[in-house]
């Protein structure tokens, strides 16, 4: 997956999570710019683990405070062969 | 109307500190925490290993098959504390005192274990039949129902249902009863079993679970450890109590709530100032009367350091002369019970003259600089003490006791 890619999908997660316009949340966005707290950070994390298929650890999500602190941690989790091919589970 | 002066004469408590009040105080005063891996959840199946679970809990010893077939652990862990409590305060029941009796119990999550177990095997086991006995087994009142059926008591029964605040909000309410004359007596407290890989599972989305163990107020706190459990107390009016010569642990004075209306998960300073105030004013206290705080504790970041705020603007100067500490770091965080066995830990602390210590503490955090009793039990003589609980939602409620001593 490119970075252009990774970073357009966590867009939409994001805004979809937080019923934000996706042009509204960019890359460069900061959680406070986009009124988010600590609860709809850790849903986004939700979102975002269930989307890749990884596991974001509590240590690491406790300093996520931007777009790009998201794109970066899963990046990193990807890079380390977190996600593999599964399917992401559908409710 | 006159209040009455209300009198703690009878005390139960199961907790992973052990399955008596005895083994609770010992291990308490000893600072010695009942956190272990958990043997309940499959190794691997959640990012945090550990838990206060009670252990060795042989429900048989209790209770009879057909009995255990209506109780959820949590049920089990009510009613047991109850017995223990109305057998160390050697009731003398009749007629007209069963009748002038309330019970009043707290429970979060009531019996989601039983829930959790029925719907696994109708969602994933395709067993498409769920066990009749899941509605009785599940309800938030089951441990004040069958209290009541136990011991025959028929005044007001009812269950308070506040996230982590339950248990004080029960108490509270029952202190209140007594108080004004409405009851003679009342059995109240609260339990809870939060061991179920659904609801553990719901705690580590919220990522507040410490991966290693509880440390309240230290600077390396990684957040709050799950505990099981249940406590009771009885009351009665002191009066009473006297003149039927039972031991006294000590009084209930005063009892505050509020709300924060700020944030449903994060905590306020101004709505747990409130309650404490509240807790005060409704016991005619000074600020300056108070020298120990049971906390809530929680050994999350926002809890701890929040918390100290709220007693820094309460207390003012008089914060650094109080003793403050965390017994969670020990029995664990116990939801809907964690006032009840809290007011259990305060009750002994000012009957025995030893502050139960924050165990677990490795470094002082400038953000909670209270003096915390760190590690050791302290012998001190408090008069008067607060035990805090504040709930997600953001429902805080705060007891204050005095010693009998």
């Amino acid at each position: 997956m490119s970075h252009e890619e990774l970073t357009e999908r966590v867009r939409q997660i994001i805004a979809s999570t937080q019923h934000l316009p996706p042009e509204k949340v960019t890359a460069d966005s900061t959680f406070q710019e986009l009124g988010i707290d600590s609860l709809d950070g850790i849903n986004i994390l939700f979102a975002v683990e269930s989307e890749f298929n990884i596991n974001i650890p509590d240590d690491a999500a406790q300093n996520i405070r931007s777009v790009r602190d998201v794109i970066d941690g899963i990046a990193a989790l990807l890079k380390e062969g977190q996600g593999g091919n599964k399917e992401p589970v559908r409710a | 109307m006159n209040n009455r002066r209300v009198a703690v004469t009878g005390i139960g408590v199961v907790s992973a500190l052990g399955h008596t009040r005895q083994a609770f105080w010992e291990a308490l005063s000893a600072g010695r925490p009942g956190i272990a891996p958990m043997e309940s959840i499959a190794p691997g199946a959640l990012r945090f290993p550990n838990g206060a679970e009670v252990r060795d809990w042989d429900p048989t010893r209790y209770f009879t098959e057909k009995d255990i077939g209506l109780l959820d652990r949590f049920a089990q862990f009510g009613v047991v504390a109850a017995r223990e409590a109305v057998a160390d305060s050697r009731i003398d029941w009749n007629d007209r005192l069963r009748e002038s009796t309330a019970i009043v119990t707290g429970s979060c999550t009531g019996g989601q274990t039983t829930e959790d177990e029925g719907f696994v095997n109708l969602y994933r086991n395709n067993i498409p039949r769920v066990n009749p006995l899941t509605i009785p087994r599940t309800m938030e009142n089951a441990a004040a129902s069958r209290i009541s059926l136990e011991m025959g008591v028929v005044g007001p029964a009812y269950t308070v249902s506040t996230a982590c605040s339950s248990a004080n909000h029960a108490i509270g309410q029952a202190f209140w009863m007594v108080r004004s004359g409405s009851v003679e007596m009342a059995i109240t407290g609260g339990s809870e079993a939060v061991f179920s890989l659904g609801f553990l599972k719901a705690w580590e989305a919220m990522r507040v679970v410490s991966p290693d163990t509880c440390r309240p107020f230290s600077k390396d706190r990684r957040g709050l450890i799950l505990g099981e459990g249940g406590a009771m107390l009885v009351l009665e009016p002191l009066d009473a109590a006297r003149a039927r010569g039972t031991q006294i642990y000590g009084e209930i004075v005063g009892f505050g709530m509020s709300s924060d209306a700020f944030h449903i998960t994060q905590p306020s300073p101004e709505g747990a100032a409130r309650a404490i105030r509240a807790a005060l004013a409704d016991g005619a206290l000074q600020a300056e009367n108070i020298g120990y705080i049971n906390a809530h504790g929680t050994a999350t970041q926002a809890n701890d350091a929040t918390e100290t705020a709220a007693i820094r603007k309460v207390f003012g100067a008089h914060a650094d002369r109080l003793a403050v500490s965390s017994t969670k770091s020990m029995h664990g965080h116990t939801l809907g019970a964690a006032g009840a066995i809290e007011a259990v830990a305060t009750l002994l602390a000012l009957k025995h003259g030893i502050l139960p210590p924050t165990a677990n503490y490795t470094e002082p955090d400038p953000a909670c600089d209270l003096d915390v009793v760190p590690n050791q039990a302290r012998p001190a003589e408090v008069e008067y003490a607060l035990s805090n609980s504040f709930a997600f939602g953001g429902l805080n409620a705060v007891l204050a006791f005095r010693s009998n001593r």
